[in-house]
Formats: C-alpha cells, structure tokens, sequence
C-alpha cells in the first residue's frame, strides 16, 4: 500500500514520560520508546485503542471528529452505536429519549445503527450457509481485522467479508433521506457516534472497499456531556426506536453471536484473549465451530477506549433498556436482506489483504541471515523482557537490532557489562603504562629525579 | 528417513518433543509458524505447514515415548521431519482414516485424540510419507511446496 496509513491513535508528546507500560501491552508491538518517548510504528498500530486505555499519563489520544463538522451539510444524520445507549440509566430512560437527545443536540434525523447490526445479523447467516472455511471470523471489530492482517495473515481468508453495521446503517440512512427529501447524497452527513478509535478509522481508511458512506466519527466521550444537558428534556418521541433487543445487544459482547443464527457460535472478547483464540485457529483448531465474534474490547463496544461508563455496569444498562423491546429481528428486515443481500449490498467489493508485520526481509536467503543473526543475538540479551531498552521484550529488541533499528547498547544489561568490561581494561591499561611505555611522552611527564632513563 | 534429507537446505530448525507434555504441547508449531512469517512465506504455505506440524507434534506428545521434529527449508519446499521413539502404528491404513484412533479416554477427555491428527497432516502436504515400526517409533516426511496447488 503506498498511502500513507491514518492512525486515530497518537501521541501527545508533552504528556509522554517515556515509561515503558503501552509497549508491553501492544498486541502487535507497534509502540518502541525512543530518546524518552513513546513512538508508534505506523505499519503495525491496528488503533484498537490499548495503549489509550494503558498510559497513566494520557498521553495516548484518539483524533475523531467533533459537532463541528456537522455545519458542512446540508441535513445531519445521527448514527448512534448501540453501545452508546448503554451510558445512560434511570427510571425513566429509554432509547427513545436517548434517540430524541440526539435530535436536540442538532442532528436532523437518527438512524440506529443497532437495526443496521440487525441487517448485518442476518447477511452475516447467509455468508456463512453458504461457505465451506471454518471457523469464520466475523469482520464488525475493525481493531481484529486489522489484528488478522498484521499478525494472523493466514486467516484473513476467515474473515466474513460482509460490511460492518455502522456502514450499512449510513447507506441506509443515506438512501432513506435521498428518497424522502430530494437531497443528494453529499448534501446528507451521517455521523457515528463511536465508542472507539478503530471505527474512526475503518471510516477514513476503510478496508475491503474504497470509500465510507460515513462521513465522521464522534466520540461517546464528546457526546455524553451534551447528551447529559438535553436527556431531562427530551421526551419519548413515538416512531424514532426501532432495533429489536437483538441489535442493540451488539453493543455488547455475545450479542453479535447471538444474533447470527448459525449451530456452533463462539464470542470472545478483550484483544488479548481474541489472540490466544487466532493462535489456536492457526493451527488448525476450531474447525468444528461455524462462526466466532471477536471484539478487541473487554466487554465488547461497551468496552471501548471512547466510552463513558464502566463496561460491566453498561452490560446492566443494555439489559434495562431493551426489557421491554421485541425479542426477535423485525419479519420486514428479513425480506429486505433476501432482497439486497443478491444485489451484493452487504458484501464487501475488495479483498481483506493480508500485510504481515513478521517478514524480516523481501528476500529470503537475507531473511535467513537475520533468522540466524536474531538469534544469536536474543541469546545475548538477558531475557528479561523488562522494556528499559524502549522495545516490548528481548525478542523484540533483537529484532530491532537485525532491522537496524536499535543497537545492543540500548540494552542496559548490555550496556553495564559493557561499562564493567571497559573499566577493567581501563585498570588493566593503567598498570600497564609504566611497564610498557617508556618513551618520552611518559617520561617527560616524570619528575627528574624519578627519571631513570637507561638507554 | 535421515537420509532423505534435502542436503539443499538453506536453513534447519530441530524441536524436540516431550512425551505427556500439555502444558508445551504446540509451542514447537507455534514457534515454526513465526519462524515461517519471519521469512515471508506465503500465507497459505504456512497455515499448511502449521497445521502440519502441530498436528505431528500432539501426536508425538500423545502416543510416543518423546521425539524430533526436524523442518528444513528449501528453496522448493518446507520439510518436516518427524521421528519418535514409540509404540509405532501397527496399522498405518487404518491410522489414516478420519476419525480412527487409539487415543485413550484420558487423552479423548482433554479434547485431543479425535483421529484427525494423520488425516490432517496428510491433507495439508504436497508429498508425505510415513514409516513405522511398531515397538520402536514412528517416522514422518511431510512436504509442502512453495508454489503449491493443493
């Protein structure tokens, strides 16, 4: 790819310490710390946002989009993640006002992405009828796409390719204003409300087709203040709620599963574990299971680095507010996915490629030298893992070393035997000189009496 | 087999196998597969030769007294060479049928042992051999090509 790669993650430099807890917690070991600051490896950064949540000092941000994009257009449309509604409780809250808080903060319409998710629920079914890869892996989490293409390559041909809700929900939205008010489609914004940097991403670098029908994304945590302003006014509006129970459960881990109604379903979630699970799948395990959700975040989007509230207190939120919601995916949505699902409106027009990370060189006899040279050098590092060198562990730094990206010195174990050795030279050479230099430049510094020159 | 060894190789690798030992079992599939990534191999190659050599390796740590895999990497083909010391497959045919397997109730409890293990092994190779001599071991070659159909 020659573009050059949009990261949501950044770095705020001045909040920077240099302390060595993101790179440890990379799962694609994209963070180094150099001359005291972390620095992120654009090839390997996935945004899936663990180092946002890691840093103490803050100093990990994700750039979005803010309210005031939505003036660029002519008519708002809302897309609120179904993770979104679970930052809200009480009595007296239900997704309808939730639905109509978002009206008062200025968007001109709506659309809920959980009856998008509803759609995908049902594409996703039919993909996988009608595939003979198992297990498939679902591609709604573009923090796991991008996992698989970096550091699980081999399974990218896993991947459902079908699109993630969010688009789906824009295109509907898109369309639905289209035919209703006579506009144009880029005269129409449509805005997700994102609990995640890596959505804000896959919206302005998508991967699998070329351009977004999403046009920003705004964080929750940008949302939630205003939202909490306008929510004691905004009144259940009849019409505006849609989704079933079974789309807005999206928002949370399982939910996705649940909704795909396929025989042998597994959900797992938090990155690190979703890797244990790709490892397995690797070797050839799992073949027995139909489908597998993946989401990067513990929890699921309720999880996410942009959201408010504690994600197990939104598991709860989630439940109140679908209780009293129908329990199945509306009979009308069905007959639409048959419908578009042949015209190829859920698939993706482009291939997920696979761009491994791991590949030490183009050429593989010079990748075999660096093998060979990796490990000597990784049996020359302490194996300590402990990051002071500014790389996530030995191995890494080893690999740093052979792609010329850091030198041993940068290893303080290293580096002090280095010192101690030096030193004891040091000693050595100091003994040495009256022994072996007896020309002038020692004798002159002599004092004449001690001067015993014999020749 | 040794001495079928592709003298060609431009680099080996040699993990050893020990017998009962679920806690490591898979770390030598594991650490070949990012051995293979490191050197750029295609995609669908590796998955191949993972999915091979993990396989090999329950075996050997399933039903063998310990062993070897050795892998070399030609610039035609990944080798994999596998030996154990063992009780040896008295019949290799039947071995090699989905679903067959020996594995006791024990192993079959851990979720291992469903007689996929030679099936799997043989569907990911290009060439495969196998060799066994029961009360001494097992002898495996499983080749897959660079450049491969299936």
């Amino acid at each position: 790819m020659v573009q050059p790669y949009f990261h949501s993650v950044t770095l705020e430099t001045e909040n920077c310490k240099g302390c060595t807890i993101c790179i440890k917690r990379c799962p694609t070991e994209a963070i180094r710390v150099r001359n005291g600051k972390a620095k992120i490896l654009e090839l390997r950064c996935i945004d899936c946002g663990e180092c946002i949540r890691t840093c103490p000092n803050h100093a990990k941000r994700a750039i979005a989009d803010d309210f005031s994009l939505l003036s660029k257009y002519k008519y708002t449309v809302a897309l609120p993640a179904p993770s979104f509604y679970a930052q809200f409780s009480g009595q007296d809250m239900s997704i309808s006002r939730i639905l109509q808080g978002l009206l008062q903060l200025g968007f001109n319409a709506v659309f809920e992405v959980a009856e998008a998710a509803e759609h995908v629920s049902l594409a996703i079914s039919r993909y996988i009828e009608n595939s003979s890869i198992r297990p498939l892996i679902s591609s709604a989490c573009p923090a796991i796409v991008r996992l698989i293409q970096v550091r699980f390559p081999e399974l990218v041909d896993h991947l459902v390719p079908v699109h993630a809700p969010v688009d789906i929900a824009a295109r509907l939205a898109k369309e639905m204003v289209m035919r209703k008010l006579g506009l144009k489609r880029e005269e129409i914004g449509a805005f997700f409300i994102t609990p995640c940097p890596a959505k804000v991403t896959a919206i302005k670098q998508p991967i699998g087709f070329q351009e977004s029908w999403v046009d920003g994304a705004i964080p929750i945590t940008t949302v939630y203040a205003r939202m909490l302003k306008v929510l004691p006014y905004a009144e259940e509006t009849p019409g505006l709620q849609q989704a079933s129970s079974v789309g807005v459960h999206w928002g949370r881990a399982t939910g996705e599963e649940r909704a795909v109604k396929v025989p042998r379903r597994l959900a797992v979630d938090g990155i690190h574990s979703v890797i244990e699970v790709l490892e397995e799948i690797e070797v050839g395990k799992f073949h027995d299971i139909d489908f597998i959700e993946c989401q990067a975040c513990r929890g699921g989007c309720v999880g996410g680095p942009l959201t408010v509230q504690n994600a197990f207190r939104s598991w709860v939120n989630i439940e109140e507010l679908t209780r009293n919601l129908p329990c199945e995916i509306n009979p009308g949505i069905a007959d639409e996915v048959d419908k578009r699902w042949e015209e190829g409106f859920y698939s993706l027009e482009g291939e997920i490629e696979p761009r491994s990370i791991l590949k030490l060189d183009d050429d593989l006899s010079k990748a075999i030298e660096k093998i060979e040279l990796l490990e000597k050098t990784v049996k020359f590092l302490p194996g300590l893992d402990c990051g002071s060198c500014g790389s996530p562990s030995c191995q890494a730094l080893a690999e740093d070393i052979v792609q010329g990206l850091a030198s041993e010195g940068d290893c303080v174990f290293v580096l002090r035997d280095g010192v101690q050795s030096l030193a004891e030279e040091l000693l050595e050479l100091a003994r040495q000189v009256p022994g072996s230099i007896s020309n002038q430049e020692t004798t002159d510094k002599r004092t004449p009496s001690e001067d015993g020159r014999e020749d | 087999m040794p001495d079928v060894r592709d003298v060609g190789a431009l680099m080996s690798v040699t993990y050893d196998i020990a017998a009962r030992d679920f806690v490591r079992a898979g770390e030598a599939a594991n650490k070949l597969k990012r051995l293979l990534q490191q050197l750029g191999l295609d995609p669908a190659v590796i998955r191949r030769a993972a999915i091979a050599a993990y396989e090999a390796e329950m075996n050997i740590v399933i039903h063998s007294y310990g062993g070897q895999i050795k892998v070399d990497i030609t610039p035609e083909s990944i080798e994999i060479f596998c030996e154990d010391s063992g009780p040896g497959i008295p019949d290799i045919e039947k071995a090699l049928q989905e679903g067959y397997s020996t594995a006791s109730e024990e192993i079959r409890e851990m979720g291992f042992g469903a007689g996929m293990g030679l099936p799997n092994i043989q569907k990911s190779a290009d060439k495969f051999r196998i060799e066994s001599a029961v009360g001494r071991g097992t002898c495996l070659q499983v080749t897959i090509l660079h450049e491969a159909g299936e």
